[in-house]
């Protein structure tokens, strides 16, 4: 691959997705995009490079796009995320929207629904507590293939092991060959559609809470800025954001600060949720 | 063994047994904490070892991990009804052994 490729290749995945692709991911690029130029019928990297300089059609570039993003997601990935969405989130959501008795969830890189699912689980172990409730998990991703995985919702004996009790299992999947099909009734729960996150997130709607985890490790400063404020402009003022635990909005973003006590959780910056963050900590 | 060395990297120390009876022996002489169990096993299988191990005075108290090849609903069902903690289908990794052992509150 020479400089030039790489380097071509890297602006149209940074504008398309935002991620930001370093020199040193020159071999990732090469081992992930050579497939991709064998199912389109090219002779190998270099054609495919050739094709997208000379603006390949829609297909090609979606598809090189998306081999290009990492769509690594489990079952409650770092648990204390999903803790804090049972223990303390769902207690203020009960409490704070009793008179419109709805919510909304947006998981906004779901990858392979993992993490939507892993929250319509917890929600329906909490069904008790909201009869007569409308909440809507809204799950997004810019990779359309990985979205019908996520709409699938079966999974390798490998993914069903990573962070998933085994109680939940046994209560919320079916073996179905060699995979494991989640329950219709957590499916159902969760809602899939493209979405950009460098687009304007105002088509999303109101979001009570937000997962956007382990996403904006990939964006360069001016990139995690800006998708931040979009998000926060979504977000009413006591709504909360979840955030990969490699992930920070300090110095990043004035419209969210960091609760205190509640790691990976973030409030809006103006007013809102001190209440619960005090009772937290 | 795969799983011990994985295990022993975790920290933990670890005993071995090689048949359901002598695991039971062990466990009676010094009750472990964790207890990581083959379903088939000689002499005594992995249901029999945990039902007679929890029927043990202190034998509620080792965390047990089944760990094997028999991957349907019915026998996972029949292990957590049994009284075992979490289950790991083989093949698995050190993440999986990582992952479920967090799960059971080892790690």
């Amino acid at each position: 691959m020479n400089v030039s490729d790489f380097e071509m290749i890297s602006r149209l995945v940074k504008e398309r997705s935002g991620l930001l692709l370093t020199e040193d991911k020159a071999y990732l690029m090469a081992s992930r995009l050579n497939p991709v130029a064998r199912r389109h019928d090219f002779k190998g990297f270099d054609e495919l490079a050739k094709a997208v300089r000379l603006h390949g059609d829609e297909g090609l570039l979606r598809d090189v796009t998306d081999a290009m993003t990492t769509n690594e997601s489990f079952f409650f990935r770092d648990a204390a995320p999903f803790d804090h969405f049972r223990d303390l989130i769902l207690p203020h959501m009960l409490e704070h929207r009793s008179s419109q008795r709805s919510f909304r969830v947006w998981c906004a890189a779901c990858s392979s629904g993992q993490e939507p699912y892993s929250l319509a689980m917890i929600l329906k172990e909490n069904e008790a507590h909201f009869a007569g409730w409308n909440i809507e998990i809204l799950a997004t991703d810019l990779s359309r293939a990985i979205l019908f995985k996520a709409v699938e919702g079966a999974y390798s004996q490998f993914e069903v092991q990573r962070g998933l009790p085994i109680r939940l299992l046994i209560k919320y999947f079916k073996k179905d060959d060699d995979r494991w099909r989640i329950d219709e009734s957590i499916r159902r729960m969760v809602t899939y559609r493209p979405f950009n996150l460098l687009d304007d997130p105002s088509s999303i709607g109101q979001c009570d809470v937000v997962f956007c985890r382990n996403v904006l490790i990939y964006f360069d400063l001016p990139t995690k800025s800006a998708v931040l404020d979009r998000i926060a402009g979504i977000m009413p003022p006591d709504g909360f954001l979840c955030l990969g635990g490699a992930e920070t909005v300090l110095g990043v973003s004035n419209r969210v600060r960091v609760m205190p006590g509640l790691r990976g959780v973030y409030g809006l910056a103006e007013e809102g949720s001190g209440d619960l963050a005090l009772a937290a900590g | 063994m795969v799983a011990r060395k994985i295990l022993e990297n975790l920290d933990f120390r670890i005993e071995e047994a090689e048949d359901g009876q002598k695991a039971l022996e062990a466990c009676q002489r010094r009750m472990p904490d964790a207890v990581l169990l083959d379903w088939n096993m000689p002499v005594k299988n992995g249901i029999e070892f945990l039902k007679d191990l929890r029927a043990t005075p202190d034998g509620e108290r080792p965390i047990v991990v089944f760990c094997t090849t028999e991957d349907d609903l019915a026998h996972i069902q029949e292990a957590i009804s049994a009284g075992a903690n979490e289950y790991i289908m083989k093949p698995f990794d050190s993440e999986i052994i990582q992952s479920k052992f967090s799960l059971a509150g080892l790690l």
